[in-house]
This record gives structure tokens, C-alpha cells and sequence, in this order.
């Protein structure tokens, strides 16, 4: 297995790898509360996109409605710890299958009746639609008024409950973004990724070819549902608080997705880059404008958007594509 | 409950769908022809809900005149919006698409939310309280004038389509591509048209909308979902199908505020939307997908 993961890589992007990896763990020490936070919500978000990125980059099944992979997640976590003290990683037992069975129930739906493309992309913009207004009048989650974490000062990190500092909370996502970008790697280099890549890149060969098209791309939901999962559990540990209209919403299922998209759909670094770029820009507009006392509210999203809009225009294939030809670590033409 | 509140609902829902119907035949024109999914659309419709509030509280315009002036402006929007932007993508795959419409979205949206601020407008018109009433049933007039226009604004698009040699043209683009390149069609200048006229129909239906809901910069996404909804369960690339499928919707979320909360209403939205996807993915009014 380790074998692997580590045949094929370039030695080049070993040696990056290696030392991106050992700037972002040494990074708690040199940086300030503020910038931990958004390197956190960087590391979240390439945790997000990378498991988006195993249902669109791998298998070309394109979820516009990842938030209910997110909100499932979080939500049975977080409730299953308000209600009845569950720690996180417990919850987390309970938020995998589900978040797994509701990508099974819309894959399947989906696949089984034919329902592909754009399609299927509004379907699944539908159910995270579904899980939102539903969540907003269930009263065992607390409805629209929302579910709050219990929040104590903590003597100490409590990792097994997921109580403490940013700092753990900042080793933590990390880790699940290592973990993350190793099984897409060993994914992508095992039977059911090179099914996946011929699903994605056309369904009817790969049918003709022998390949179980609707058993593949249902692997591909519902793995890419429980990854995403973990994620949802993060989100409510960390900032204590759930509210519908926030992790269900269209909106943050369009955040998950631009990451990777920016950084090059189907390519492994593609959702980490991504993220860095998308929330790196983000707080550099804000922080911009802050310097120059500017508080329209509105005019760093319009940058925002004018970014996304050039980004997209000139790299078609995302960011990291053209940038990894020109650090010398392209595999594959990758 | 009494029969005839359910009658009045249902009337007001039919009306109101009516224009629902109208803002999702853009979308579903754009998508039939130019094959591009349009997720500005909703945002598209607050720039003309604003232009209508802007008119009328400016210069005393009622929307309902401003109707042809805001579709005309959306037209031209539309067309450009085609020419610079998008014409360069037909080719590109969907989330390349998707990530250039969403980007537009945000960035319209905001540009909204920067000139008028977050506070939610609204057009108080002269007959803004009156009402229609025959018998025990009571219709407000706004929606009655408004459901009028958007019955008028899709004959004439139907028209458009059936009549002229421009639209006999468009459909020809939208049912084969290389044949219309081979045949010596515009491909590039057409898809422009259509996407004008797509941005007509949703502006055409924001200045009626205001007579009936109030306007804010991020009012845009909720819309574009409905008009997914619509236009897939109406069939996409029908024009009977739109205003079908958003009479259905209409009828659905104001029976569902009735009998249901109002907040839970786009719920059965989407519950058709599924069973449709389902059962019958090419619409109720769509022809069979290949």
C-alpha cells in the first residue's frame, strides 16, 4: 500500500511535498490567533474540496449539493453530543454511514433512473434543498433557531472530545487533510480510480468495456459522502454552532466546489491549492480594504467575483495544472 | 377552513406562477438553445426588479409600463453578457460554465448590495390593495394585471419563435448544432439573441414581480433554484412547459403556505422537482430525452 502511494511521484514533488508539509506544521509557532484561523479554514476547506473532488475530478458526477454531506455530518456529531454527551469521534462512527446512505439514496435514485449531467447536478442542488427546509422545522435539532456546542474555557486540550484551543483544532484538520490527500492518491491508483476515470471520461466505453458504470459511480458518492462527513463534524466542533440556513445552504456547497475547481478538477493538489488561492484572496481583499478604511459592504465579494471570473477565463483547467508543468512535478500530464 | 380561501389561494398561486412561468422560460430558452445553464439567472431578475423600483420611485413609472423598456435593457444585457463572456465557453465543460455563471452571480449581486444596500424594497402602486371580486372570491389586481402580462409576453415570444425567419433560425441551432454551422446560420450572433431574449423574459418578469414581492440584492439564488424547478418539471426547452410547470409551482408553494408554514413552501417545490427527475426526467411537457 505504501508502495503504492509513493511509486510514479516525482522526486521533485516529493521534496515539496515534504516541505510544504513541514511549513504548515510548523506554522502554529510563527504565525498570529488571527492567521491560524485562516489557515484553519484553508485546511478545511481542501479537506472539502478534496472529497468533492473524488465524485467530480475522479468520476465526473458533478454535486452542486455537498453541504448535505456537510450538514448530515455535523449535524448527527453535533447532536448525538448535545443530547447525549456522544464525543466527536464516536458521533463520527454514526455521521459516516449516514452522511454514506444519503449519497447512496441520491446516487441511486439518480443512477438507476438515468438521471445524468445537468440533471443530476439540480438533483442534488434539490435534496441539500430537502435537508435544509427540513432541518429548519425539526425541532430535535432546534429548528431554524439553531444547535449550539456547550463552550467552556478548557484548562487543557480535550482532543478525544474535540474541546480546546485553535491549535488543536488546526492539527487536526490537518491531519485529516494529509489522510485525505493520501487515500485520494491511493484511490486514483487502484482498480475502482481507474474505473472512475473512464466513467469520467465516457460512460458508454466504459459500459461497453465491462465496466459496472452504475456499482462505480455509486462507490464514488458514497465514498466521497463519508469523506465529506468528517468535515461537517469539524465545522460544528469547531465554530459550536449549526444553523440550516448556514451548512445546508446553496451557498456553501458552491464554496466547497470553487476550490478545487479553481485549483484543476481531477488533479490531486488541485482542492489544496485551490483553497489556499480562493481563501488566501479572500482575506487579502478583506484586509485590503480594511487598510484603506473602506467598509463597503459588497466590494470584496465583487473582487472576489472578478477574480473568480479572470481565473477562469485564462486557466480553464485550473491553476495548478499549468503550475505543476512549471515546477517540473507534472506526472502523467497531470 | 372555507371552500373559497382555498379558491382565492389557488387563483392568486395560478396568477403568481404565471410569473414564475415567464422568469423560467428565460432559463429555459438560454438552456434548449445555447445549452448553457444560467445559475445569474436569479440575479438577472433583481437587476430589473431594482431598474422597476428605481423607476418608479425616481419618476413615477408603474412597472407595468417600465415592463418593455426593463426587458428591452435585459435584452441588450443578455446579448453582451453572450458576445464577451460566454460564447467562448459553449465548448468548455459544466463546472467551467458553472464557475463562470456563479462568479457573474456574485459579482451582480454585490454590485447590487453596494448601490442599494441590504434593506429589502418595494413598489407601492395606486392599485397596489385593490382587488378583483366575483362572488366570494376576491383576486388582488396586481397579480391579475401582472399573470395578463406574462401571458402576453410568452405568446409573443411563442410567436417570435413559430413566425419569423430569426426564430425558425434559433430552433434550428438548438436542434443540431453542426447542421445549423453547415447550413451557413450565425451560430455565435444567434446564441447572442437567444441569450437577450432569455434576459428579456426574466427582466420582463422581475418589473412584474415587484408588484408582488419585495426586492433585495441576494434575492437572486432562491430564484434561480425555483426557476430550476419550473423549468425542469415543466421540460426543459418547452415553452408550454415553462408557464405550465410554474403554474404548478405557484399553485403548490401557496397551497403549502396555507395548509403548511410559508417557510416550509419550497420544500414541495423540490418534492416535485425529485418525483419529476424521477419519473418523468424529460418533464411533464418535454419531449423525450435521447
Amino acid at each position: 500500500m505504501i508502495a503504492r502511494l509513493t511509486t510514479g511521484v516525482v522526486r521533485r514533488s516529493t521534496v515539496l511535498l515534504a516541505l510544504l508539509l513541514g511549513a504548515l506544521v510548523a506554522a502554529p509557532w510563527f504565525v498570529n490567533d488571527y492567521l491560524l484561523t485562516v489557515l484553519i479554514l484553508i485546511l478545511y476547506f481542501a479537506y472539502a474540496g478534496q472529497a468533492w473532488n473524488i465524485m467530480m475530478g475522479f468520476a465526473g458526477q458533478l454535486s452542486l449539493g455537498h453541504a448535505i454531506y456537510v450538514g448530515l455530518g455535523g449535524y448527527v456529531a453535533a447532536t448525538l453530543f448535545v443530547r447525549f454527551g456522544v464525543a466527536p469521534w464516536l458521533g463520527l462512527l454514526a455521521a459516516i454511514p449516514i452522511a454514506a446512505a444519503a449519497g447512496a439514496f441520491i446516487g441511486f435514485l439518480a443512477f438507476r433512473f438515468g438521471v445524468a449531467g445537468v440533471y443530476f447536478a439540480i438533483l442534488t442542488i434539490a435534496f441539500a434543498e430537502f435537508a435544509r427546509i427540513g432541518f429548519d422545522h425539526w425541532d430535535l435539532v432546534n429548528a431554524s433557531s439553531g444547535l449550539f456546542l456547550p463552550v467552556r474555557e478548557y484548562a487543557h486540550n480535550d482532543l478525544w472530545r474535540l474541546r480546546g484551543d485553535p491549535t488543536m483544532f488546526y492539527y487536526v484538520i490537518l491531519a485529516a487533510t494529509v489522510v485525505a490527500f493520501a487515500l485520494c492518491r491511493l484511490l486514483l491508483r487502484s482498480r475502482v480510480g481507474y474505473f472512475w476515470l473512464a466513467i469520467r471520461e465516457d460512460e458508454q466505453a466504459a459500459r461497453a468495456a465491462g465496466i459496472d458504470t452504475f456499482r462505480y459511480k455509486m462507490y464514488a458518492v458514497m465514498i466521497s459522502a463519508a469523506v465529506t462527513a468528517f468535515a461537517g463534524v469539524f465545522y460544528a466542533f469547531f465554530y459550536n454552532n449549526l444553523f440550516p440556513e448556514q451548512v445546508f445552504g446553496i451557498s456553501r456547497s458552491i464554496g466547497i466546489i470553487l476550490g478545487p475547481i479553481i485549483g484543476g478538477v481531477g488533479t490531486l493538489f488541485g482542492p489544496i491549492l485551490g483553497a489556499f488561492v480562493l481563501t488566501g484572496l479572500a482575506e487579502t481583499l478583506n484586509s485590503v480594504m480594511t487598510a484603506f478604511g473602506l467598509d463597503l459592504p459588497g466590494a470584496t465579494q465583487v473582487f472576489y467575483g472578478i477574480c473568480l471570473l479572470l481565473v477562469v477565463v485564462a486557466l480553464p483547467d485550473g491553476v495548478w495544472p499549468p503550475l505543476a508543468r512549471r515546477l517540473g512535478v507534472a506526472e502523467d500530464g497531470k | 377552513m372555507p371552500l373559497e380561501v382555498y379558491f382565492n389561494v389557488v387563483i392568486g398561486g395560478v396568477l403568481t406562477g404565471l410569473v414564475y412561468g415567464l422568469m423560467a422560460l428565460g432559463l429555459s430558452v438560454i438552456f434548449g438553445v445555447v445549452r448553457v445553464v444560467n445559475f445569474a439567472h436569479g440575479e438577472m431578475m433583481t437587476i430589473a426588479m431594482f431598474i422597476a423600483v428605481l423607476a418608479f420611485s425616481a419618476l413615477h413609472l408603474d412597472p407595468l409600463i417600465m415592463l418593455i423598456p426593463i426587458a428591452a435593457v435585459m435584452f441588450v444585457f443578455g446579448y453582451a453578457l453572450q458576445v464577451a463572456l460566454i460564447n467562448p465557453f459553449i465548448r468548455r465543460p459544466e463546472h467551467t460554465q458553472f464557475l463562470l455563471l456563479v462568479a457573474l452571480a456574485i459579482i451582480i449581486a454585490n454590485t447590487l448590495l453596494i448601490i442599494f444596500g441590504p434593506d429589502a424594497r418595494s413598489v407601492q402602486t395606486a392599485y397596489a390593495l385593490d382587488s378583483f371580486q366575483l362572488g366570494p372570491i376576491i383576486i388582488d389586481a396586481a397579480k391579475v394585471y401582472a399573470g395578463a402580462a406574462a401571458i402576453l409576453f410568452t405568446v409573443a415570444l411563442f410567436a417570435f419563435f413559430r413566425l419569423t425567419l430569426v426564430g425558425k433560425a434559433i430552433r434550428a441551432c438548438a436542434d443540431n448544432y453542426t447542421g445549423a454551422l453547415v447550413v451557413g446560420l450565425d451560430v455565435q450572433r444567434l446564441y447572442a439573441l437567444t441569450f437577450g431574449l432569455g434576459a428579456a423574459c426574466v427582466g420582463a418578469a422581475g418589473a412584474m414581480l415587484v408588484l408582488v414581492v419585495d426586492v433585495t440584492p441576494m434575492l437572486g439564488p432562491s430564484y434561480t433554484l425555483l426557476a430550476f424547478v419550473i423549468v425542469i418539471t415543466g421540460g426543459l426547452g418547452s415553452m408550454p412547459g415553462a408557464l405550465v410547470g410554474g403554474v404548478l409551482i405557484g399553485v403548490t408553494e401557496a397551497l403549502a403556505g396555507l395548509l403548511f408554514t410559508p417557510s416550509a413552501k419550497s420544500m414541495f417545490a423540490f418534492a416535485i422537482l425529485v418525483l419529476v427527475l424521477l419519473f418523468r426526467p424529460q418533464g411533464l411537457l418535454g419531449r423525450r430525452l435521447s
